[in-house]
């Protein structure tokens, strides 16, 4: 297990195991504490935990509070907190690693639907190289079953029928495969881009 | 006068029958009045957006850029690459910086890609830019104003910039809390822009609109009440996940809320081709769900 392979070689260094396995990792001990990031994130009171006290948290070593954390899916992609930083720590990008490093080792929150939409969002894109809005939504809306995906399709029935009635919906988007022609060259290059990372990353 | 020409990445959601297919056909309408010829990267794919950060590791998400920037420069070599659509425009200027900062990832993007037959040959050179860039800094205010056949007088317009069109990287010049070039753009096509609109840059909620609704329609509420309250009739956008965003969940928002929403939300290159004499289809006024009837009006002139 992936997990417990970390657990065993960084103990509790949380810290040398974020600079080493997590997307811009090397910056959490540029943060000063400021909280400027946290003021400026517009979905700051939904974070339990705002990115500098996560930043506060690796060093303290509390691996399971940070990678079990909601707080990094909360993260709109907005790159406020990196343009205010006053040290410049790539904020965003921080948070992405932090939350995907957690998704790859199964500790994020399983029923986080920011996580569930990202990862159909990426079957999405993977398979047929671009994005087809209908099978997207519909993904989403029934990822919790078909009683309940109904239910959500209906209540976002008006947005739907707004968007098919002015043409910018394609009502036959579930039954047509669309994306790029040359599928087959992209899926294999993710495939060995996948295969590169994990070896470099161990999992 | 010269044809300006530039590779282009025009982006999922610029497909017909996708979320902003009207966004496109303005988009071509403006370029044929200012001559700027765009090349359409040759099968190009998604740039990952930044919502496939959960799934996609970094490398995999480099080689989806890198893909579209090898095809790129075999179809137009040296040409600039402009995309219209914010994410796709950071997807693809944040991997290509990468890969000219990170040797490791370089190598490993070029392993990668050589399964799908594409040699990828770095070029630092390479200029990666949004619309909005090729407009203020290529063609000029002058420039646009000089095309401006149907002033919009009288409009009030709400210049929405919001994130990415804004940040990390920004319009040269403009500050990232104040951002001033759709304003100057909107008084170029003889609109009055709400200078006090003070939700310019307010995230929208991006892709957690999908996710998470409830927090995201909070920042759309901001967004539209700001526009309300210093008069706006129409509000406009870089962005097409801006303009999906603000304009859709008005319904949803008043019935939460018990607001009263009802705003236009059009893009920079609709005002500009109403303004430059287009009629209403060349606009793509038809794919604005919440109908910008003033610029029906104009446009029907």
């Amino acid at each position: 297990m992936s997990n417990t392979a970390m657990v065993k070689k960084y103990r509790n260094d949380f810290l040398r195991e974020v600079e080493e396995k997590v997307e811009e990792g090397d910056w959490v001990r540029m943060c000063m504490q400021c909280g400027v990031c946290a003021g400026s994130c517009p979905l700051g009171d939904a974070w339990e935990h705002p990115p500098q006290e996560i930043f506060m948290m690796i060093r303290a070593g509390k691996r399971e509070e940070v990678l079990g954390s909601d707080s990094m899916w909360m993260c709109t992609s907005c790159y406020n907190c990196i343009v205010r930083c006053p040290r410049e720590l790539p904020i965003t990008h921080i948070m992405h690693g932090l939350a995907n490093y957690a998704h790859r080792l199964g500790l994020a929150p399983k029923a986080n639907p920011t996580r569930r939409f990202a990862k159909i969002f990426w079957d999405n894109i993977a398979t047929s190289g671009r994005v087809n809005e209908l099978k997207l939504s519909l993904g989403l809306y029934f990822m919790d079953g078909f009683g309940n995906g109904i239910k959500k399709a209906l209540a976002m029935k008006d947005v739907g029928l707004g968007l098919l009635k002015t043409g910018r919906l394609d009502p036959m988007g579930l039954f047509k495969a669309g994306g790029i022609k040359d599928k087959s060259g992209l899926q294999k290059a993710l495939k060995k881009a996948r295969e590169i990372e994990d070896t470099r990353k161990g999992y | 006068m010269a044809t300006r020409e530039y590779s282009f990445y025009p982006g999922c959601s610029s497909e017909k029958k996708t979320s902003a297919s009207n966004y496109m056909v303005s988009v071509e309408s403006m370029c044929k009045t200012l001559d700027v010829k765009l090349n359409e990267i040759p099968d190009w794919n998604c740039c990952g957006a930044s919502i496939g950060y959960a799934e996609g590791g970094e490398l995999p998400r480099t080689v989806m850029n890198a893909r579209n920037l090898a095809l790129a420069e075999e179809d137009s070599p040296g040409q600039d690459i402009v995309a219209t659509c914010a994410a796709c425009w950071l997807g693809t200027r944040e991997s290509h910086e990468r890969l000219g900062k990170d040797e490791t990832l370089l190598n490993d993007t070029i392993e990668s890609l050589k399964e799908a037959g594409i040699n990828y040959e770095h070029k630092p050179e390479k200029n990666i830019r949004h619309m909005a860039e090729v407009l203020i800094e290529d063609i000029g205010y002058d420039e646009i104003g000089s095309h401006v056949s149907k002033p919009l007088e009288g409009v009030k317009i709400a210049g929405y910039v919001g994130c990415q069109t804004n940040r990390p990287f920004g319009i040269h010049g403009e500050s990232y809390e104040n951002p001033k070039y759709l304003d100057k753009l909107v008084e170029t096509l003889g609109a009055d822009p709400v200078e006090d609109y003070d939700q310019k840059v307010t995230c929208c909620g991006g892709a957690l609109a999908f996710s998470e609704p409830e927090k995201s329609q909070n920042q759309i509420k901001k967004i539209l009440e700001s526009a309300y309250d210093f008069g706006a009739e129409m509000i406009v956008t870089p962005c097409p996940v801006c303009q999906m965003n603000v304009e859709v969940y008005q319904d949803q928002i008043n019935k939460a809320h018990g607001t009263k929403f009802h705003i236009p939300v059009t893009y920079y290159s609709q005002l500009m081709t109403v303004a430059f004499g287009g009629n209403a289809k060349e606009a793509g006024l038809n794919g604005n769900i919440i109908k910008a009837k003033k610029l029906e009006e104009i446009a029907a002139k």
